[in-house]
């Protein structure tokens, strides 16, 4: 790239409507979400002033330096944490719990290692008759590439398979949102590569809305259809970064290129190490 | 990430070295008497002769059996009522806090202490027993209980209530096998401390039991040969228990990688 400024606009032909045209309908809408409590006797915002709009089957990065809120804002999102200001409505309902139909996807630390690869897949299956549960979990073992350690422990799994586990146990139960929360981080390199394209494969056939909360610009830009880029201390939304490419999307092309120095100049990182 | 079991050689020559250091332990117990002359104090093999003449009298089941009945029944007794309070203890904070401290106070007392008052209620016989054992496990178990159920990680809990766990499920489902490799260690430990107490608690309320038969075998006439036998008894039974309940234990627990998925 010659300059920043060059590269930061895109190549006219290839621009696409504004995101107001999408005719989807709303699936998340946060408003004015703000989260503080004490600590040690002073009061910190964590999350200041949130507002967000996620339409259905809309795949959105939430991406961040660490301690900018972003795992919280996807904690209020799942219920497991209540704003101090402000709500969180999906399908119109306000959010007052988790819910089995909106999965939280763990690191790959999330999976119950008292329970085999199939115990752990028909986890939210009980339900269920046994046949049809049978068939479901060997629909998604098969899925996510896990045959042939159906009666295997988590301890006896590397951490891409855990990984695929707990996505294929979220997955099993049909949710229409899944979140998942640095979910990849701790995998090494060729494994968060390889899960990223299982990911978008799943998000392509299973029609999920997924909310993804990452520190990895080339994640984001890889992964996102919009990446909500937030600022620390406390967390505010500082812009919406739309990612006009389709997939699958060549990580060495120009216009990846410039979407990445974009986010790295949004982010404040500097270009050189 | 399998495991491997250790090989069948370094088994037999692990069983070797623990023979052996049993071996020399006997050796240097009769040598000691033998150089010492020490009166009253038996020799290995008058403790083996000691043991043959309980079993020909037909008194040394008796004693043992007594002994396991009570220790028995006072764990199982402290089992069911310690899991469950420990767990809601553990599980919600305000009545860990309300009754958290009582348990602590209650802990340094010696279960011994309790003797005289478990004859005022309970008057002599299986009884008084069995509730010094109940108590002398209860404490200990309540705190096993609630620590494990506070060292669940947040992780597991949160999954269960996402997949739609109400409060039974969620213990169950959830609290209750992520406690276990806590549970079963705390399980063992106090059984350990059951056998310790029984011993001691039927030296006064009983005519039965291990403890029953030292105290009695010292009073009628000094056979210290039968009170050793009584001891080596207490500590062989007691390694039995240890043994066959850190084997259950590890059924409980097969597949799971202890140290590996503990986050």
């Amino acid at each position: 790239m010659s300059s920043v400024a060059t590269a930061r606009l895109l190549p006219a032909e290839e621009t696409t409507p504004a995101p107001c045209a999408d005719t989807r309908p709303v699936k998340l809408r946060v408003t004015g979400v703000s989260v503080s409590f004490r600590m040690e006797g002073v009061q910190r915002t964590v999350l200041e002033g949130i507002n967000l709009e996620c339409r259905e089957g809309e795949f959105i990065c939430l991406l961040g330096p660490s301690g900018c809120g972003k795992s919280t804002l996807l904690n209020v999102i799942g219920g497991f944490l209540t704003p101090t200001q402000g709500q969180v409505l999906i399908d119109g309902q306000p959010v007052t719990g988790p819910d089995p139909r909106r999965i939280f996807v763990f690191q790959e630390r999330g999976v119950f290692p008292w329970l085999t690869v199939e115990g752990n897949i028909g986890f939210g299956l009980q339900h269920l008759p046994a046949e049809q549960r049978r068939q479901r979990i060997a629909h998604y073992v098969e899925m996510v590439g896990l045959r042939g350690f159906e009666r295997a422990y988590p301890s006896e799994l590397s951490g891409g398979m855990k990984q695929r586990l707990e996505v294929a146990r979220a997955l099993a139960v049909n949710p229409d949102m899944l979140y998942l929360d640095e979910s990849f981080g701790a995998l090494d390199y060729i494994t968060r590569h390889t899960m990223r394209r299982e990911l978008l494969r799943l998000w392509t056939t299973e029609k999920k809305t997924i909310l993804f909360v990452t520190h990895d610009i080339d994640e984001s830009v890889q992964l996102a259809d919009r990446v909500v880029v937030m600022s620390a201390r406390p967390g505010r939304i500082q812009r919406v970064v739309d990612i006009d490419l389709p997939h699958p999307r060549d990580i060495s092309a120009p216009r990846y290129l410039q979407y990445r120095d974009e986010l790295l100049d949004e982010l404040g990182v500097a270009h050189k190490v | 990430m399998m495991k491997l079991g250790r090989p069948s050689w370094l088994q037999t020559r692990d069983a070797a070295r623990s023979a052996g250091g049993l071996v020399l332990l006997v050796l240097a117990w009769d040598l000691a008497l033998y150089l010492s002359a020490a009166p009253l104090l038996p020799r290995p093999w008058q403790v083996v002769l000691g043991l043959a003449e309980l079993l020909t009298r037909g008194v040394l089941l008796k004693h043992i059996a007594a002994s396991l009945f009570r220790v028995t029944w006072g764990f199982l007794l402290a089992v069911g009522l310690a899991i469950p309070l420990g767990f809601a203890l553990g599980w919600n904070a305000r009545a860990g806090r309300a009754l958290g401290p009582f348990v602590q106070f209650l802990r340094p007392i010696s279960p011994l202490a309790w003797i005289p008052i478990a004859i005022l209620w309970f008057g002599v016989g299986d009884p008084p027993a069995v509730f010094i054992i109940f108590l002398a496990s209860l404490t200990p178990l309540v705190l096993t209980a609630m620590n494990a159920v506070r060292n669940v990680p947040a992780v597991y809990v949160n999954a269960g209530q996402n997949f739609g766990l109400g409060t039974r499920e969620l213990f169950l489902r959830i609290l209750l096998p992520a406690s276990l490799p806590d549970l079963l260690a705390g399980l063992r430990l106090t059984l350990g401390i059951a056998w310790l107490v029984v011993v001691a608690a039927e030296m006064i309320a009983v005519n039965s039991g291990l403890g029953f038969l030292i105290v009695d075998s010292r009073n009628a006439g000094n056979r210290y040969d039968l009170v050793v036998a009584g001891m080596v008894l207490i500590g062989l039974i007691g390694l039995l228990l240890d043994w066959t309940i850190s084997r259950l234990a590890r059924g409980f627990l097969r597949g799971r990688d202890m140290i590996g998925d503990t986050p």
